[in-house]
């Protein structure tokens, strides 16, 4: 497969960062309460994560490693905030309904987990492609979260009602009534549990680990977690 | 009064995990045990405390329109100014104890790296200034937070540690299960929306 390709398919399938790495949970379970909600989050992470990604690649050889990560969080941080004044802009009700959670993008483990793993060590093109795929799979995972959310916690998707009052199918649907929970926040940890156990199910058969979170309490320098030095110490505190 | 009530709002109504999923990574991450659940919980009070009163400041100072320190209107490098200095002060507070309370650093020092960039100090911050607090009030509401989030993360590794005995259908266990506990908690949390 052509290098670019294999980029975005493992972005989307492969290390998907919510399904697979389980990375950047705090947007994933407070936006997606509706379709729409989960994949305007997606995608607006995953402009962020494709400019941050070719940027970072860009600068790589100039950043100095002792300061690379705030060189990378505050080349995210601009990125949001263009983002976050474009989204005020011209999608005003998107911007209503992500709120705080848009200035929050900078702390998401998966753009400073790419900078630091992917993009600061590897060509422009390629960290380009990493970051559509990361970005990608990130918005599809939000999609199904939301999506599912929405169906079960108001009868609707994308904003059209399935079941309950004024369901567009009509007869029978019209009696349903929506768990209106799962559109709450607990509902929230519910479904992604399930999904998880779904995954974990089919893991186990095959014979693989079950899913683990790779953060060990950094939003942001984590990258996937790649601190053993810093997981050995927490570890260490926890067998005392 | 009005003080009270914004904590006790902060801490156990609008509980910053379990009802606006701020800082779920250490939330999820660090809650295996009692012993370092409590230790990060204290580290985020101290850490939420001394950033939300610092970015006040500069807000105040520099950023705002006609602020005393610079007049032209800054606001727009908010998110970028607050993520920096929340990033250098971590830093500075982590080396300052090394040096001056090495107890206290034994203590907490693990957990000052991990909380560099979590989104409840970076959020809580910028959510004082969006609602429009007075400085008295930011503190509030930021201790008041800190505090839920130590309730929080400090019940749920108790769970945590009890369920470690339970028997638990093989998929579920692991992950699945600390979320269903955290959904079912924050269930819970919704009864004290009747206190305010």
């Amino acid at each position: 497969m052509n290098a670019y390709l294999e980029r975005i398919y493992n972005g989307i399938i492969k290390e998907n960062p919510t399904f697979v790495s389980m990375l950047g949970m705090c947007p994933t379970l407070a936006v997606t309460t509706s379709l729409i909600n989960g994949a305007g989050m997606g995608l607006t992470t995953t402009v962020v994560l494709i400019m941050s990604n070719l940027m970072i690649s860009l600068l790589r050889k100039i950043i100095p490693d002792r300061v690379r990560v705030p060189a990378f969080i505050v080349v995210v941080a601009s990125f949001v905030t263009i983002v976050q004044f474009i989204l005020e802009a011209y999608l005003p009700s998107l911007n209503d309904s992500l709120g705080i959670y848009i200035p929050l993008i900078v702390v998401n483990c998966i753009i400073l987990g790419r900078a630091e793993s992917y993009a600061s060590k590897n060509p422009v093109g390629l960290s380009a492609c990493d970051g559509i795929g990361m970005g990608l799979g990130f918005t599809i995972a939000l999609s199904i979260l939301g999506a599912f959310r929405e169906i079960l916690g108001a009868g609707s998707i994308a904003g059209i009602v399935i079941y309950g009052e004024g369901s567009v199918l009509g007869g029978i649907f019209e009696s349903g009534t929506p768990i209106s929970i799962m559109i709450l926040a607990p509902g929230a940890f519910f479904v992604l549990a399930m999904l998880v156990a779904i995954q974990n199910k089919v893991r186990l058969r095959q014979g693989k680990q079950r899913m683990e979170v790779k953060c060990c309490g950094n939003c942001g320098a984590c990258g996937g977690c790649n601190d053993e030095a810093l997981k050995a110490e927490v570890a260490k505190k926890e067998e005392e | 009064m009005n003080l009270l009530l914004l904590a006790l709002s902060a801490a156990l109504v609008n509980n910053v995990v379990l009802s606006q999923f701020l800082g779920l990574c250490p939330f999820l991450g660090v809650s295996k045990k009692v012993g370092t659940a409590a230790g990060m919980g204290a580290a985020v009070t101290f850490v939420l405390t001394l950033a939300s009163m610092i970015t006040y400041g500069i807000q105040v100072g520099i950023l705002n329109e006609g602020a005393p320190l610079c007049r032209a209107d800054l606001t727009f490098l908010q998110t970028i100014v607050f993520i920096l200095v929340i990033a250098a002060l971590v830093q500075f507070v982590e080396m300052v104890l090394k040096k001056l309370m090495p107890a206290l650093y034994q203590a907490l020092g693990v957990y000052l790296p991990l909380i560099t960039t979590n989104c409840a100090v970076l959020g809580v911050a910028i959510l004082n200034i969006q609602k429009s607090y007075s400085f008295l009030e930011s503190i509030i509401n930021s201790v008041g937070t800190a505090l839920g989030f130590t309730i929080a993360i400090v019940v749920l590794a108790g769970l945590r540690e009890k369920m470690e005995h339970n028997d638990i259908p093989e998929a579920f266990k692991g992950m699945p299960i600390v979320l269903i506990t955290s959904g079912l908690m924050a269930i819970a949390f919704f009864g004290f929306s009747g206190l305010i």
